[in-house]
C-alpha cells in the first residue's frame, strides 16, 4: 500500500528565482538533496510538499500524480529545520496530530501515538510542551509525528542543523536508523557532507536553481562535476 | 474635600491660555496702544446655546478694543458651574439658567448679583417632511410618534418636563438626549418624528427642521443670567465685556437669534 | 550600579508618563462621595447602567471575536498584497480608532437610521435600529473592533507560519489549520484583543449617545448615565465613574492567567 517510488519532474519559480528539477527517489534509497545556499534545495522541498505551485511538470508519488494536491492531500511528510513542533501541544499531542486529521477520534489518536512514541524513547517525555525538550528529543519528535501520519513519501530539511555539535554523530546514527524503518521515498536536504555519508544513498546536486550532478556518494567523491562538489566531498567535518 | 492639585493644574491651565492668546493676538497691530486704554485678557465661560451670539458680540468687541483679548469657552451649563466651583480661572459666567448660576453665587464665587439679560423659551422641532404630520405639542403623547428629548440631568430637559406637566401630557421619548444640540441632531437627520428644543437652536438649525411654535402661556421660560466672577484677573476689562454684551448692540444681536427679552 | 544619562533621562519621562496617565483616575478616588458611595451603587438607576453596559459589551466583544478574527488574518495575509488594497484595508480597520465617536455614531446613523443608505430599506420590513439595545451593541462593536483585530493581527505576524505548513503536510484541512493550529497559537493575542475590545466597547460613549440615545434600561450604558450625572450631581458621577473603573480594572487584570498552557507568555 505505501508508494515506493517518487518521481519529479518540474519547473517552479518562487519571486524571480526559477529552480528545474528531474530526479527519481526509490523507497529503501535516501535521496541526498545537496547545494549550496541559495541553489534551490527549500523551493524543492516546498514544491514537493505543496506549499509551491509549479509553473509545469510533475510528481508521481507511487504512480498518482500529486503535483495538483493540496499539501494536506498528497500524505508527504516534512520533518522541518528547527522542527515546528506545535508549541500549544504535548508531546503525544504532537504526535497524535496527524493520526486524528487522518479522521481519528482524539483518545483513539493518542492510543495509536503510544507505539511511536515508545519507538522514539519519547514515553517519558510524552506530558512535556515542545519548548521544555531538548534539541535531540524535539527532532525526534519531529521525526514520530510525520511518521505517526503514515505518509507515502517523507521529506527532511537539514535535520541535523539546529542541533548542538556534539549531539550530531548520535543523533545521527540513530535517524539513519529510523530512515532505513520507513518504506518510502525519502528526500533528505542538507549541505553536511557527513549527513550524505550516513543518510543518503543517492546524491542530487543542486546549484543556481538546476541541477549539477547526480549519483552515489562514491560517485560524486570519485569525479566532482563541479567546484562545489570537490569542496563537499573534500570536507569531511563541518 | 477638595483635591490640593487643583489649584496648580488651573494655573497650568492659565498660562497655557494666555500662551495661546498671545500668539494668536501677536498677529494684530499694537495692541497695547489703544486710544481707550483698555487692555487685558477676559476669559468668558458660556452656555452652549450662546455659542454664536458671543461669539460675534467677542469679535466685536475685540476690533473696539484691540487691547483686549477675550476667550470664550462654551459648554453645558452645569459643567461650566462645576468648573468655577473646582477652581477653574475665568473672569464671567453666563448660564442658561439661574438655577445653575445659583451655585456659583452660593458658593461666594460670584462678584457681583447675577443680571438677567436674555430668555429662551422651548419650541417643537420636526424633520422638514414631518413624517408624522405633527402640528401641535399634544401630539407627542401619541405612541406613534418617535420623540426625543433632553435627560432632566440638563436645563433644556428640566424645561421639557415643566412644559409636559403644564399641558397634562405623558410622554414616553425613545431618547432622553445629554444636551440640545443632540436633540436638534436626531431631529435634522430624521431619526425622530419631534423634539423639543430652544427656540434659539431652531433658529439657528435655519432649514434643516421645521420650527412649531408653542404658545406663550403654556412654555416655560429660560432665564439667562450672567455675572463677574471673584476670581477675576482683570475686572476692568470683563466688566467692559459685560457691559457690551447687555449694551443695545449685544441685546440687538441676542434678538436676531431669536432670545427673547426678561 | 550607576544609570546612565540617556536611562535617567527615560525614567524620568516615563515616569511623568505614568503620571498622567494614574493621576487623573487618583482624583477620582480622592474626590469620590465615599460615605454616599454605598447608596449610590446600589441605586437602581446604577446597577440598570451596570448591567446594560456588562450585557452590551459582552455581545460586542463576542461580535467583535467572531467578525474581527477573520478580518486579523486577512489583513495578516496581507502584506503579499498591491501596496493599494493593503494600505486602503488597514486604514479601513483603523478609521474607528481616529474617527471621533461620535462622528462614527453620526455616520451609522446615516447609514442604518431609518432614512439611511440600508435603515430605509429595513424601516418598511418593521425593523429600525436606532434607540435599540441592538443599537448599543453595533456602536461598541464599530469603535472596539480595531482593538480586537490589531491584536490578533500582531499574533498572527509574530506567529511563525510554517507551523501552519507542517500542520498541513500531517493532513490537516485550510480549516482544521485555522482551528486547530492558528488559533490556538494566537490566542494569547486573541485573549488580549477580547480584553481591550470588552474594556473599550465598556467605556463606549460618543456613538453610542449619537447612534443610540440614551434611555434608560434600553440604551443608557454606564458613561452615558455618568456624563449625565455629570450634568447635575457630580457626585454620582463620580460614583458611576468609579464603577466603570473598578470593572475595567478588574477585567484588565483578570485575564492575565487565562493563557493557554505550554504557551510562554
Amino acid at each position: 500500500m505505501t508508494a515506493s517510488v517518487l518521481v519529479a519532474d518540474f519547473s517552479a519559480r518562487q519571486g524571480s528565482f526559477q529552480v528545474t528539477a528531474a530526479f527519481g527517489v526509490v523507497a529503501g534509497r535516501p535521496l541526498a538533496l545537496v547545494g549550496p545556499n541559495g541553489a534551490g534545495k527549500t523551493t524543492v522541498l516546498n514544491v514537493l510538499a505543496g506549499h509551491l505551485a509549479v509553473g509545469s511538470g510533475s510528481i508521481l508519488l507511487g504512480g498518482r500524480d500529486i503535483v495538483d494536491l493540496a499539501p494536506e492531500a498528497r500524505r508527504v511528510g516534512l520533518v522541518f529545520q528547527d522542527f515546528l513542533l506545535f508549541p500549544h501541544l504535548t508531546v503525544t499531542d504532537n504526535v497524535a496530530y496527524g493520526i486524528r486529521m487522518r479522521g481519528a477520534r482524539r483518545s483513539a489518536a493518542r492510543a495509536a501515538a503510544l507505539p511511536w512514541l515508545e519507538r522514539f524513547e519519547l514515553g517519558a517525555l510524552a506530558g512535556r510542551y515542545p519548548h521544555e525538550l531538548s534539541g535531540g528529543q524535539a527532532q525526534r519528535v519531529a521525526l514520530a509525528r510525520a511518521l505517526a501520519a503514515e505518509p507515502d513519501a517523507l521529506l527532511l530539511d537539514e535535520p541535523m542543523a539546529a542541533l548542538d555539535v556534539e549531539i550530531r554523530d548520535e543523533v545521527r546514527a540513530e535517524l539513519a536508523a529510523h530512515l532505513r524503518d520507513f518504506a518510502g521515498p525519502t528526500v533528505v536536504v542538507t549541505h553536511s557532507a557527513a549527513d550524505v555519508a550516513a543518510l543518503a544513498a543517492d546524491v542530487v546536486v543542486l546549484e543556481r536553481g538546476a541541477i549539477t550532478q547526480r549519483g552515489s556518494w562514491a560517485q560524486l567523491r570519485a569525479a566532482p562535476a563541479t567546484p562545489y562538489v570537490r569542496r563537499l566531498v573534500e570536507r569531511r567535518e563541518e | 474635600m477638595r483635591i490640593r492639585s487643583l489649584p496648580i493644574a488651573a494655573a497650568a491651565v492659565a498660562a497655557l491660555a494666555l500662551a495661546g492668546c498671545s500668539g494668536a493676538g501677536s498677529g494684530t497691530p499694537a495692541p497695547s496702544s489703544t486710544p481707550d486704554g483698555l487692555k487685558g485678557t477676559v476669559i468668558v465661560l458660556a452656555a452652549a446655546s450662546l455659542t454664536e451670539v458671543y461669539g460675534g458680540l467677542a469679535a466685536k468687541f475685540e476690533k473696539l478694543h484691540p487691547g483686549v483679548s477675550i476667550i470664550e469657552s462654551f459648554g453645558g451649563s452645569s459643567a461650566l458651574a462645576a468648573q468655577i466651583v473646582q477652581g477653574a480661572p475665568a473672569d464671567l459666567l453666563a448660564t442658561a439658567d439661574e438655577a445653575t448660576m445659583k451655585t456659583v453665587a452660593d458658593a461666594g464665587l460670584a462678584a457681583q448679583t447675577p443680571i438677567v439679560y436674555a430668555t429662551n423659551v422651548l419650541t417643537l422641532v420636526v424633520p422638514p417632511a414631518n413624517p408624522a404630520k405633527v402640528t401641535e405639542v399634544a401630539e407627542l403623547a401619541n405612541p406613534a410618534v418617535k420623540v426625543a428629548l433632553c435627560d432632566t440631568a440638563v436645563p433644556c430637559g428640566s424645561a421639557a418636563v415643566a412644559l409636559l406637566a403644564a399641558e397634562k401630557l405623558t410622554v414616553t421619548p425613545v431618547t432622553l438626549e445629554t444636551d440640545v444640540k443632540a436633540v436638534l441632531t436626531k431631529v435634522e437627520v430624521g431619526e425622530v418624528d419631534a423634539g423639543l428644543v430652544y427656540v434659539t437652536d431652531a433658529h439657528s438649525a435655519g432649514g434643516k427642521v421645521k420650527q412649531i411654535a408653542i404658545p406663550d402661556a403654556a412654555n416655560v421660560v429660560n432665564r439667562y443670567p450672567i455675572a463677574l466672577l471673584s476670581g477675576s484677573a482683570d475686572k476692568a476689562a470683563a466688566k467692559a465685556f459685560e457691559d457690551f454684551i447687555l449694551s443695545t448692540t449685544g441685546l440687538a444681536a441676542l434678538k436676531a437669534a431669536g432670545f427673547g427679552t426678561p | 550600579m550607576r544609570l546612565s544619562g540617556p536611562a535617567v533621562i527615560i525614567r524620568v519621562i516615563a515616569g511623568l508618563a505614568l503620571a498622567l496617565l494614574v493621576l487623573p483616575l487618583l482624583g477620582i478616588l480622592l474626590s469620590a462621595p465615599w460615605p454616599r458611595l454605598p447608596a449610590l451603587l446600589v441605586a437602581p438607576a446604577t446597577l440598570q447602567a451596570l448591567g446594560l453596559s456588562l450585557l452590551t459589551a459582552l455581545i460586542s466583544t463576542a461580535l467583535c471575536l467572531l467578525l474581527g478574527t477573520p478580518l486579523a488574518v486577512v489583513l495578516a495575509r496581507s502584506v503579499s498584497w498591491p501596496v493599494v488594497p493593503r494600505r486602503l484595508l488597514r486604514a479601513a480597520v483603523t478609521i474607528p480608532l481616529v474617527l471621533p465617536p461620535v462622528v462614527g455614531g453620526l455616520a451609522l446613523l446615516l447609514l442604518l437610521g431609518r432614512n439611511g443608505i440600508l435603515g430605509k430599506y429595513l424601516a418598511p420590513i418593521g425593523v429600525t435600529i436606532p434607540f435599540t439595545t441592538g443599537a448599543v451593541v453595533i456602536a461598541q462593536t464599530f469603535v472596539a473592533m480595531p482593538f480586537l483585530v490589531f491584536a490578533v493581527e500582531g499574533a498572527l505576524r509574530g506567529a511563525d507560519r510554517r507551523v501552519e505548513l507542517a500542520a498541513a503536510s500531517l493532513g490537516a484541512s485550510p480549516l482544521r489549520v485555522f482551528r486547530t493550529v492558528t488559533v490556538p497559537l494566537v490566542a494569547p493575542g486573541i485573549a488580549a484583543g477580547a480584553v481591550l475590545c470588552f474594556a473599550r466597547a465598556l467605556g463606549e460613549f460618543g456613538a453610542t449617545i449619537t447612534f443610540a440615545g440614551s434611555y434608560p434600561g434600553i440604551t443608557r450604558t454606564l458613561p452615558i448615565a455618568s456624563y449625565l450625572a455629570s450634568q447635575s450631581d457630580l457626585n454620582q458621577s463620580i460614583a458611576l465613574a468609579l464603577v466603570l473603573l473598578v470593572v475595567s480594572v478588574a477585567v484588565l487584570l483578570g485575564l492575565r492567567d487565562r493563557w493557554l498552557p505550554g504557551v510562554r507568555g
